[in-house]
């Protein structure tokens, strides 16, 4: 592939995140705002000179567009600002805190199912309209259908409570604890993962060169291995962005059922105690991975498919 | 189109449709009644086994939602101070247990579901506005206005979506009709996407042309030409949307940003479940199972009616 279309498209690319950055930042900006309530409304009701202080320290007695114009020029420094219900902690403080746990949960749960599901979906196309694929898909369509907050109740009742095998929840960085939210959260992508791959090996199978490569007497793993996989992975790779949108939004689920310190319970916590600051750097930050993340696929995509040239004149 | 989900193409029923050619049937000599592309779909749906016994599970779910508290002696927020907590039992008429308080599960069960079944259609039917009028005016009008609202699409698409519902029903309250809008007002993308690409290739159609010539103005020409004409796909994507919808609402439900007391859907109750769910696992596991079994049912006809209905098949 040529490398300068590359490097225009990505250039491209990186300036069309622009907009789309300043829409999420100006819609989740507003829309928190217009929440009733404000951060300092939960605790005992404070004395109106300290209120006005406190409101004047964090400029929140200012027009509403000044506020925001003020933030935008604070964001673009990278200052997420102080948090309001964790007392002496920046937001930029708690992203590092929750970021890793949530990345760690995730990019093993992403590894998890692209291997399971990969693998599941090849034996599933290799034993097309068999009972092996009968079963097979019938248990992913199951994974897709039963929500991850129903999966992981039952999971930690049967494997923790009943047997006892794994900890109900909480998190130290051992393996042990990270068995069941990982395994939680991979489940639907594994069964989505197992499908798409499914679907697109059995039409790559049927294509004219697997049958000059079987004709000319390869071995069945070299035809799967060194042609046909290349191919039925392409949906797989173009899912992988959505997929990790919605890993981000199960591990909101998944870390407050395994009690899990990570970002997604920052924010739930954020919105409920309307922490203005923390709310707008989670949605940002998380903004920001879910577009970058964009981004690679489809680089990675393009590197893998033959038929995408960037350097193409429209 | 690109999309992941059009890529799942398993499509045995190529081969079948072939034996049912009504040339082959008209070469035989046997009488032959021109069939529309809806008789058409409907007897490939037919042969869908898996979509025709979710089709007759979501049937008799759907009658025991409606009618099952009707005929209950339980009512949902009666609290039975004699049977608090208490495993299923047929002797005291709780068939499902009872929770904490002495509420009958199945009772709540089957009106949680009409709140769960409701959002998920109604959440449904205002994706579905708005998704077809935006993608079937950016497709038919092209250009710089495609261009433009395209581009919008596209920018909604990247942000986190279920963090701005989660920031909509913290925002608005908890109002039910705020549900079915900010899971609907999230939800149309995709429907955009698809019915701009279909429509894209309709309206250089010659029946549309033909409605231009005659004088019928765009919205009249969008209105009974292009939307009709998009219902096969349309239709196909709103048993896909369903679950989804239903998904979401208990998902919401689940954080305890759903529906609120009195009122319950499944997600709520899962939720109330999964918190006494050590001491009694009844109350987590009937509402569970009929969310998991709705929404397996839901996906299956969804795919049973995209095998029918998807032009890709016939090809």
């Amino acid at each position: 592939m040529n490398q300068e279309g590359i490097l225009r498209h990505s250039a491209t690319r990186l300036l069309g995140l622009i907009p789309t950055l300043l829409v999420l930042i100006t819609i989740a900006f507003f829309l928190i705002r217009m929440a009733p309530g404000g951060p300092f409304d939960s605790e005992k009701l404070l004395p109106p000179e300290i209120r006005a202080n406190l409101d004047a320290k964090y400029h929140l007695d200012e027009p509403l567009v000044q506020q925001y114009f003020r933030y935008l020029g604070q964001i673009i420094t990278l200052d997420f600002g102080p948090s309001f219900q964790y007392k002496d902690w920046t937001v930029n403080e708690l992203i590092a805190r929750g970021f890793p746990v949530s990345l760690t949960v995730g990019g093993l749960a992403m590894l998890l199912a692209f291997f399971v599901g990969t693998s599941i979906g090849i034996i599933a196309a290799l034993r097309q309209n068999t009972a092996v694929d009968y079963s097979v898909m019938g248990i992913a369509m199951l994974g897709i259908s039963i929500p991850n907050f129903v999966v992981a109740p039952l999971l930690i009742l049967v494997l923790a409570v009943y047997q006892g095998w794994l900890p109900a929840g909480g998190w130290d960085w051992s393996i042990p604890r990270m068995v069941l939210p990982v395994v939680t959260l991979a489940l639907p992508v594994i069964a989505y993962i197992a499908r798409l791959t499914r679907g697109s090996m059995i039409e790559v199978l049927h294509s004219n060169y697997i049958r000059t490569a079987r004709a000319k007497g390869l071995p069945g793993y070299l035809v799967i291995g060194r042609h046909a996989l290349k191919p039925a992975l392409l949906p797989v790779i173009s899912f992988m962005g959505p997929a990790t949108a919605g890993l981000i939004t199960g591990s909101v689920v998944i870390e407050r059922i395994y009690s899990i310190p990570g970002l997604g319970s920052y924010f739930v916590q954020g919105a409920l105690n309307r922490d203005y600051t923390l709310v707008m750097g989670v949605v940002i930050f998380y903004g920001v991975v879910i577009i970058l993340l964009n981004f690679i696929v489809d680089l990675l995509y393009a590197w893998m498919n033959p038929k995408i040239r960037y350097d193409e004149v429209q | 189109m690109n999309t992941p989900a059009d890529m799942q193409i398993p499509k045995p029923q190529v081969v079948k449709a072939e034996v049912e050619d009504p040339f082959a049937a008209a070469m035989a000599g046997q009488d032959v009644r021109g069939r529309s592309l809806w008789v058409d779909a409907w007897h490939r749906l037919l042969k869908n086994k898996a979509a025709v016994i979710s089709g007759i599970i979501m049937f008799i779910m759907l009658l025991l939602v409606i009618a099952g508290p009707l005929v209950s002696p339980w009512e949902g927020d009666f609290t039975d101070w004699d049977n608090t907590a208490s495993p299923p039992n047929f002797e005291t008429g709780h068939w499902f247990g009872t929770d904490a308080v002495g509420r009958d599960i199945l009772v709540r069960t089957l009106e949680g579901g009409r709140i769960s079944l409701l959002v998920g259609l109604v959440a449904t039917l205002v994706s579905l506005a708005i998704g077809v009028t935006y993608g079937a005016v950016a497709g038919y009008y092209g250009g710089f206005t495609d261009r433009i609202m395209m581009r919008l699409v596209d920018i909604i698409y990247a942000l986190p979506f279920m963090f701005f519902v989660i920031l909509l029903m913290v925002v608005f309250g908890r109002h039910i009709v705020l549900i079915f809008v900010a899971i609907g007002a999230v939800n149309w993308l995709d429907m955009a996407r698809i019915v701009r690409g279909q429509t894209l290739g309709l309206k250089n159609t010659e029946f549309v042309e033909a409605a231009r010539a005659c004088g019928v103005d765009h919205k009249a020409i969008i209105r009974r030409h292009i939307i009709p004409n998009l219902l096969g796909v349309v239709m196909v994507y709103v048993t896909l949307t369903i679950p989804q919808v239903i998904l979401v609402e208990s998902f919401l439900s689940f954080l305890g940003l759903g529906v609120q007391e009195p009122m319950s859907s499944w997600g709520a109750l899962v939720n109330d479940g999964a918190q006494d769910m050590e001491s009694a696992p009844w109350t987590l596991v009937f509402p569970a199972t009929f969310l998991t079994v709705t929404l397996y049912c839901f996906n299956y006809i969804g795919d049973g009616m995209r095998d029918a209905l998807d032009p890709k098949d016939r090809a």
